[in-house]
């Protein structure tokens, strides 16, 4: 599916996969800090944004 | 007439007559040159309107899932492509293999009909060929081509002409192409920038009018309901915008992931000439890489996408 993504232009730091379990909340802090950090990087998505107006 | 259309009007009609099949499923010649009607021949004099020939690019397994009342089996012409698809139908249980009587047709390729359009200034009046020669004329005049140069993309690198499933053969099977790079076109947009990417998709569908020929032409389009069709929940816009139109082309992709044929069906329907297998193509090269898989070559093998194999590739997961 990522792949698909990236073929089409969306960047590839933009989108993530990952398996967390329920109970392993630790790694959930740790996926969303590193995902955040690396789309901060790449700034506001302008692509597959719709405008209504 | 093409070589092929004699003979498979009488083993249509062999069939029809002894019972093999209730109808068969094949081409007619449609109302302007060029153009090739899928027809369904339920009995003898039905088969004298079966054609064949380098236009047929169509894909008729497209048209099994909606055949609901046939007691007997159903008799269908199968080219590489088509034939895959049957077996793709057969694996997603759609359609028994008991109940198909399946005419093989090893084939030379199609002929890219928009690309011979574009030789002429007014409208083809003629079209015929000899082997490999296409004799096209209009009012003004008349071109001599060969068939290789003028072949539709898809079936320039096709390797799979001769059908992976049938009863009987319309002929003996042809060599299979060598085709050097499969994915070219694929590797070209791969080594373009993110940004390079996302204006070349732009500029591909920015004529989509969504009329949906792509997914009435393909054969895995086959919900009952479509979700470009569903209100509640809305999953797609119905208007022009060019966000609700590549949304609607990145999900038709989706769904034929690791089932796609590269049959050109879509791009065959396209009123607008847009390359819509520039998507699925993607996906098949990832098909090929990831799951050495290409689909509909074999009923007893599960797509990719349908088995989990302790091996299969993880390394998207963080």
């Amino acid at each position: 599916m990522g792949n698909l993504l990236e073929h089409v232009g969306i960047e590839k730091e933009r989108v993530h996969f990952s398996w967390i379990s329920s109970a392993e909340a630790t790694k959930f802090v740790d996926v969303v800090k590193k995902i955040t950090e690396k789309v901060r990087a790449l700034g506001p998505n302008k692509k597959l944004k719709k405008q209504y107006n | 007439m093409h070589t092929y259309t004699e003979k498979i009007q009488n083993l249509a009609k062999d069939v029809l007559k002894q019972g093999k099949a209730e109808m068969v499923i094949g081409f007619k010649q449609g109302t302007i040159p060029m153009a090739a009607n899928p027809f369904v021949a339920k009995n003898e004099n039905d088969a004298d309107n079966l054609i064949w020939s380098s236009t047929c690019g169509l894909n008729l397994a497209n048209y099994l899932p909606g055949i609901k009342k046939c007691e007997g089996k159903i008799g269908i012409i199968a080219k590489g492509c088509d034939s895959r698809n049957i077996v793709t139908h057969i694996v997603e249980n759609k359609i028994d293999r008991e109940k198909l009587y399946i005419i093989g047709l090893p084939c030379t390729g199609m002929v890219d009909k928009k690309q011979i359009a574009l030789l002429f200034d007014d409208e083809i009046t003629q079209f015929s060929e000899e082997g490999n020669t296409l004799i096209v004329k209009s009012e003004t005049k008349e071109e001599k081509i060969n068939k290789q140069e003028y072949l539709r993309s898809n079936c320039k690198t096709c390797t799979h002409r001769n059908p992976v499933i049938y009863d009987e053969l319309v002929s003996d099977l042809v060599e299979e192409q060598i085709i050097e790079d499969q994915f070219a076109d694929v590797k070209k947009i791969e080594a373009m920038s993110s940004e390079e990417k996302w204006d070349f998709f732009d500029k591909l569908t920015e004529d989509c009018i969504r009329c949906y020929a792509c997914r009435n032409a393909c054969p895995l389009c086959y919900c009952p309901t479509c979700f470009v069709d569903e209100s509640g929940p809305q999953w797609v816009g119905k208007g022009q915008n060019t966000d609700d139109i590549k949304t609607f082309h990145y999900l038709r992709a989706y769904h034929c992931a690791g089932r796609c044929t590269d049959c050109g069906a879509c791009e065959e329907a396209c009123p607008m000439d847009i390359k819509v297998r520039n998507f699925t193509r993607k996906l098949n090269k990832d098909s090929l890489e990831l799951f050495n898989w290409e689909a509909g070559l074999d009923i007893s093998q599960r797509p990719p996408l349908d088995t989990y194999q302790p091996d299969d590739p993880d390394d998207f997961i963080m």
